[in-house]
């Protein structure tokens, strides 16, 4: 059924179809509206499921730990400040191999307090073994979290997954949103039946001590479960393709086929930019649905043609100068043989509009280092001259 | 190797003898010993033990020798006294 919903409020449909059993969430700034709706849906029987309010995302991201050791479908989400006080906690279920779902509201960090939409939030987590999906559209998001846990409780897998959602951008604007009958997403989703979970009957140690001597393995094991994913994430988008006739793939191209120029981003920005390169001619835009795993083929194979690729993000990698995706980008380019120029676009930061002339902006740049005249490696599009 | 180190098998952590850590022993003077049980009740390890005829003692192979129990113990009983090889 076709309804006008805020993103917030998509994703809380998205867990009562997934027939959560626990939900664990901290309600307090930067929190945004999805627990709350989640916290509705409980207290109305609409969705029979174990909601703990704890005192901080610390506990919280604890909390559903504990619960997916139990074999507990488990889901929670947060945003800027409370995904870095989860910090620690985010290893330790990626650790357990235990397939948690959350949803985080990209939100920038403090200081100075802000807590508009960027993405420096997630990226500082990506080295913490979360497979972490951007979504472009409150659809995606509600379709994203189905799709998620299937790719998480795989045994193959086995592995958390953060979908990452522009905070306001798509949290608080609406959209209309197909949700889809219960019964598909049940056949679609089957139970979660853990081979290995915290039981009396059949007592186990979860998560140990792994010393020197062991430690190393249990690292390989994630990075080989990270593979996985990758091959996974595709299998799961296609059928979900077949069964409700929506599919987005690991990333999506937009523009011409054989474009000098190609720009690639992450999340709701895609949308602003896919507007500019309708256009203009000879640019094409690659928008990037899965950051971890980095399905590094599959970008290599879109960045096909280009001499400059423009990477716009709303992150900055301090004392890198560039943002987070363009340094991954140039690594790739450099394995896999592509010879374009790679620029950084930083944009975005804290909430700041990313406007149409941002992007036409940065389209020129492009051009300017494609023609082979000098241009800066980075470039901060909307920024304000200031003195330092 | 079960993914998320798994340990399946209850009770394996006795394995880990882990009494090689230790730099002190606990010596236990049972003539001083007025059987109040703090030591058994507060040794984190839960290595001391009491038998039937009342007497304590420390199982050496998982003693960390902390010195908790001497600290506990109201009459002095327990000495830590430093291992020799």
């Amino acid at each position: 059924m076709r309804e006008m919903l805020h993103g917030s409020k998509a994703v809380a449909k998205a867990v009562k179809l997934c027939d959560v059993d626990v939900v664990a969430a901290y309600p307090i700034t930067p929190q945004t509206p999805i627990v709350e709706y989640i916290a509705q849906m409980v207290a109305d029987g609409e969705l029979r499921a174990e909601y703990i309010m704890v005192e901080s995302e610390h506990t919280a991201m604890s909390a559903c730990i504990g619960a997916s050791a139990t074999g507990a479908r488990t889901f929670t989400a947060t945003s800027s400040q409370g995904l870095a006080y989860m910090h620690e906690v985010l290893w330790i279920a990626s650790g357990m191999r235990l397939p948690i779902v959350m949803v985080n509201a990209n939100r920038a960090l403090s200081a100075p307090i802000n807590i508009w939409n960027d993405q420096s939030d997630s990226m500082a987590e990506r080295d913490s073994g979360w497979v972490q999906i951007y979504v472009e559209t409150n659809q995606e998001a509600l379709d994203s979290v189905i799709q998620a846990y299937r790719i998480a409780e795989d045994r193959e897998v086995l592995l958390p997954v953060m979908v990452c959602m522009d905070g306001f951008v798509l949290t608080h604007t609406m959209e209309p949103v197909d949700v889809p009958p219960k019964e598909e997403v049940d056949r679609f989703l089957p139970p979660f039946e853990p081979e290995v979970k915290l039981d009396p009957e059949e007592p186990v140690t979860m998560g140990a001590l792994g010393e020197p001597q062991w430690y190393m393995e249990f690292r390989k094991q994630q990075d080989v479960a990270m593979e996985r994913a990758l091959h996974k994430v595709k299998e799961v988008d296609a059928e979900f393709s077949r069964v409700f006739g929506r599919g987005y793939g690991v990333l999506e191209e937009y523009g011409d086929d054989d474009a000098e120029v190609v720009l690639l981003t992450l999340g709701s920005l895609a949308g602003t930019i896919k507007d500019v390169v309708d256009g203009q001619e000879n640019v094409r835009l690659v928008r990037l649905r899965l950051f971890r795993p980095l399905p590094e083929e599959d970008i290599a194979e879109a960045l096909r043609g280009a001499s400059v690729v423009g990477v716009l993000e709303k992150d900055i990698a301090l004392g890198l100068g560039e943002g987070a995706l363009c340094t991954e980008v140039k690594k790739l380019c450099y394995d896999y043989g592509i010879d374009a120029r790679v620029l950084s676009f930083v944009c975005g930061l804290g909430g700041r509009d990313v406007r149409m002339e941002d992007v036409e902006h940065a389209i020129q740049v492009c051009r300017q280092a494609a023609r082979g005249e000098k241009v800066n490696r980075t470039t901060w599009l909307g920024l304000r001259e200031v003195a330092p | 190797m079960k993914p998320g180190a798994v340990i399946s098998e209850p009770g394996s952590t006795v394995r880990n003898r882990t009494g090689g850590w230790r730099v002190f022993r606990p010596v236990f003077d049972m003539k001083r010993c007025i059987d109040c049980g703090n030591c058994w009740i507060f040794c984190p390890e839960c290595c001391v033990s009491r038998s039937e005829e009342g007497e304590y003692s420390a199982n050496l192979d998982y003693c960390k020798g902390c010195g908790i129990c001497a600290n506990e113990c109201p009459t002095e009983a327990i000495s830590m006294e430093l291992e020799e090889k």
